[in-house]
């Protein structure tokens, strides 16, 4: 790895958004490919940070400024990486299911997903189970991932899977559920086809179903 | 019948039984699936009344009000918006009806925002604390024999809302968190540091609640009691939640298995004990019957 992508790498694990985008511009300017400032800075830097999170030595606040910094990053970048056609990992539609409206796990798991270049129309919370169909009917999606902090709104994400069965589209996409209250039981009981325990896990759950 | 207060019933010797989860008991009668169930307040408040009658009986000496999402941030995106003080007063009540004749006491419980504080998420310290008062205040009003700030998992969130209630009320306070990732809350702090920096600022008693495994749980009371001198609240779940042949959670900790921890969790330094999500009446009356038990034979 090259001294400045090496740069942006530690910035996003150290959570410096400046020096992310000063070091993201440096590299652009100098000609950098943008695929190798996307996967070699910032896609590995998340995969290093998730790494960090599920061994217990970051919590939800470093994970929060290591995301920040990727993101603004990313964003600097998007336009060069679709001229140069670089294509995306998948495309995840995600949210939190009806009833419920807590969206910080959500939300970590959106930003872990970008960070490990999917691209994610976030729903945001309290998502009714139409909304999730009409979203992956409108995108496309390879994937809606779900989250449920409450043991009482968790079975929604059953509602959401029959509702997608119902509009023809289950067999299009890949389930994948998570949150404080599951376990591979539940979602093997609801007909999920990836659970994740954490933001991290759920990259590597989103991966193996792209690429299953 | 004049009742003995709060901190008269901690200062004497033995330990106090808290009541069990108020989500899962009343999901398993009938609560709908992703309604707060703070809309059972107003629309069916025998249920509320019927399950803390049943937690009274099965030994409850303090029991929580419906409450923990009655925060007028939590409310806002609810049913319930701008409902914040007529579901505190009638929580409250509903609460203070199912005591009635009995010894038991009324605790006022308040959760978190459910947001996180700048500079990390979206919320302003000083909306918080305004939140936090604002809820104290009507559960105070209402007549709550305490106030216990729970399910916290964020220092400067705890401090928000101790700062809040305490411009409100004089009622003792406990502040309760949960280690989620095991001994670390979501945000990385530890029991030791909640012992630390919370002991200090006029709390009655300082806890754990909700959390991971009962194991876990215990580690966390270890660390916690090692950093204060106050008095252990412990509310663990009754494990994690595992699917009924009719879809609907249920948790893998039976009320013996859970009851016989009782005894350890005692000499550990819990000074008031029940459980979180997953304890159902049944598990309380186990629980309940250990710490009596304990009372009779102090062994320690």
């Amino acid at each position: 790895m090259n001294e400045i992508l090496r740069a942006i790498y530690s910035s996003i694990i150290d959570g410096e958004q400046k020096v992310t985008t000063a070091k993201v511009q440096e590299a652009l300017d100098q000609g950098t490919e943008p695929s190798a400032i996307l996967n070699e800075g910032m896609v590995a830097a998340m995969a290093e940070v998730g790494k960090l999170f599920e061994e217990g030595e970051y919590f939800v606040p470093e994970m929060l400024v290591a995301a920040r910094a990727m993101q603004s990053g990313l964003a600097m970048l998007k336009p060069y990486l679709v001229k140069a056609d670089v294509k995306s990992s998948g495309k995840v539609v995600a949210g939190t299911v009806k009833g419920d409206l807590h969206d910080i796990g959500k939300n970590l798991v959106c930003m872990m997903l970008e960070g490990s270049a999917f691209e994610v129309i976030d729903l945001g919370s309290d998502v009714d189970p139409d909304k999730f169909v009409e979203a992956v009917h409108q995108t496309n999606a390879d994937i809606v991932a779900m989250s449920a902090l409450l043991t009482t709104t968790m079975p929604n994400m059953k509602v959401t899977i029959e509702a997608l069965k119902a509009a023809g589209l289950r067999d299009k996409v890949k389930v994948l559920v998570g949150g404080a209250p599951l376990t591979q039981q539940y979602a093997n009981e609801i007909g999920a086809d990836g659970y994740a325990p954490d933001a991290s896990r759920a990259v590597a759950t989103a991966k193996s179903l792209i690429a299953a | 019948m004049e009742k003995r207060t709060f901190l008269e019933r901690m200062s004497e010797r033995g330990t106090l039984v808290l009541d069990g989860a108020t989500g899962t008991n009343l999901q398993s009668r009938g609560l709908t699936k992703g309604l707060p169930a703070e809309v059972w307040v107003l629309e069916q408040p025998e249920k509320i009344i019927g399950l803390a009658q049943d937690f009274v009986a099965a030994g409850a000496d303090i029991i929580l009000t419906c409450t923990f999402g009655a925060s007028s941030i939590r409310l806002e995106h609810t049913s319930l918006n701008g409902k914040g003080e007529m579901v505190n007063r009638r929580a409250a009540e509903l609460a203070q009806r199912a005591v009635e004749g009995t010894p038991a006491l009324v605790a006022g419980s308040i959760g978190p925002t459910g947001q996180l504080l700048k500079p990390l998420g979206p919320l302003d310290e000083t909306d918080a604390i305004r939140s936090f008062a604002e809820q104290a205040r009507y559960l105070a009003d209402a007549g709550v024999d305490l106030l216990v700030v729970e399910t916290q998992f964020d220092l400067a969130e705890a401090k928000a809302a101790l700062t809040g209630i305490q411009m409100v009320t004089n009622l003792p306070v406990v502040c309760s968190f949960s280690f989620d990732r095991g001994t670390r809350t979501m945000m990385g702090v530890k029991p030791a540091q909640v012992g630390n920096e919370i002991s200090p600022l006029g709390v009655a008693a300082i806890g754990i609640n909700c959390g991971r495994s009962l194991e876990d749980n215990q580690k966390a009371m270890i660390e916690l009691r090692d950093s204060t001198s106050l008095p252990i609240w412990f509310k663990p779940n009754a494990g994690l939640p595992q699917l009924d042949a009719s879809g609907n959670p249920t948790y893998d900790i039976s009320p013996e298995a859970m009851a016989a921890k009782v005894p350890e969790w005692i000499s550990i330094g819990a000074k008031l004990i029940g459980g979180c999500c997953g304890t159902s009446p049944d598990h309380l009356a186990a629980i309940a019957k250990e710490v009596h038990k304990s009372q009779l034979f102090p062994s320690r």
